[in-house]
């Protein structure tokens, strides 16, 4: 890693002006713009499939510590939580708790 | 006449300077109180993973608050940690962080037409405006309709300072505990991030034109990451965006003929 001062501009230009510029950008453009528009619709569908697109590969070729744990019990703990979402009628936090600790559970057991 | 449309508000309203500051203020307060206990908590939990993210990388404590308050959206600090770690330079970097960020402007076009009142000073909408992420407006569209005209964007920023310090305060422990944790939790940190942003978006989409972006990423991200791991996840956004939004919109024609 390059020096911290050096780190931070990274941050700064990678990170929080690579963000903020589209965030000014729908201020600038929330005058004109309707929320119907296809244009927008495009845009979330394509953002909407770049956050699925990370997850997966976070899952699948997971950074530090997950990668540690085995492919098929880091796929089984993902499909769990996603199973138990839907049959705890969309509960977000009972989908999270389950495939975490399906994950921590098989690990300890099966790891 | 109390003004019940926007004209009869401000056709109505000549209070002193003041008296606008603290109503500001007394609205920014009612948006942290008012804002559930579910949603900072879920935030927290989830930049906990990313600061297990940050020590595991090499960053600094300082490193990791900067990037959660100053960018705060959580797959852009992912993916930024991420090509780091990977010793992507600054221009691949900026361009994989811009591409989860392109999000953030139909939602922040969306949100502003609602929360902005023609005598908020640019300043107050260009604070709002910073700091629009995913739970920021889930919450904000939920909630701010139901607030007087004048008060919603100090009532957005106080939602947004709440899960502003919920979430750096989560980072905070998840970069503090990363080094002293067994292996296993560590990963199941990570492992948390991924599960929160998958459901929340299965949560906030509306009808399967909406799920069709979501399932088009989880199948090409993988893909388009052995093919082309510089550029993976730019190109499955606007491939299978692409794709999705054409066949939603397929969909919807065949509905209507």
């Amino acid at each position: 890693m390059i020096s911290s001062a050096g780190t931070f501009l990274f941050i700064f230009v990678a990170g929080v002006l690579a963000t903020a510029v589209w965030r000014l950008l729908g201020l600038f453009l929330s005058s004109g713009l309707s929320e119907e528009s296809a244009f927008l619709e495009w845009v979330k569908a394509v953002s909407t499939t770049l956050v699925a697109g990370l997850v997966a590969r976070t899952v699948i070729f997971p950074p530090g510590a997950l990668a540690d744990i085995h492919l098929s019990i880091r796929v089984g703990a993902f499909a769990l939580g996603v199973a138990v979402y839907f049959l705890s009628r969309r509960h977000l936090g009972l989908g999270i708790l389950s495939a975490v600790s399906a994950l921590i559970l098989a690990q300890y057991t099966l790891g | 006449m109390d003004g019940t449309g926007p004209e009869a508000g401000s056709l109505a309203r000549t209070e002193p300077q003041e008296a606008v500051l603290a109503s500001r203020w007394v609205a920014f307060c009612r948006g942290v109180r008012e804002t559930p206990l579910i949603p900072p908590l879920i935030l927290s939990f989830s930049f906990i993973g990313f600061g297990a993210l940050t020590k595991e990388t090499g960053l600094s404590l300082l490193h990791t608050l900067f990037m959660s308050v100053f960018i705060f959206a959580l797959p852009g600090q992912v993916v930024l940690v991420d090509e780091m770690a990977r010793g992507a330079s600054l221009l691949t970097a900026a361009l994989a962080v811009t591409a989860t960020a392109v999000r953030l402007l139909p939602m922040t076009v969306a949100l502003l037409p609602i929360i902005r009142d023609r005598r908020d000073p640019k300043w107050l909408e260009f604070a709002a405006t910073c700091f629009i992420a995913v739970t920021v407006w889930v919450e904000a569209m939920r909630r701010t309709p139901h607030q007087p005209r004048p008060d919603r964007t100090a009532y957005t920023l106080g939602i947004v300072a709440l899960l502003v310090i919920s979430s750096s305060m989560g980072a905070v422990i998840g970069f503090l505990l990363a080094a002293s944790l067994p292996k296993t939790f560590a990963a199941a940190l990570l492992f948390l991030t991924p599960m929160y942003f998958l459901l929340s978006m299965i949560t906030s989409s509306r009808g399967k034109g909406e799920i069709l972006p979501i399932v088009a990423g989880l199948a090409l991200g993988p893909i388009l990451h052995l093919a082309v791991p510089q550029w993976d996840l730019v190109l499955t956004g606007i491939i299978g965006g692409t794709l999705s939004f054409l066949v939603a919109r397929l969909l919807q024609a065949k509905r209507r003929a």
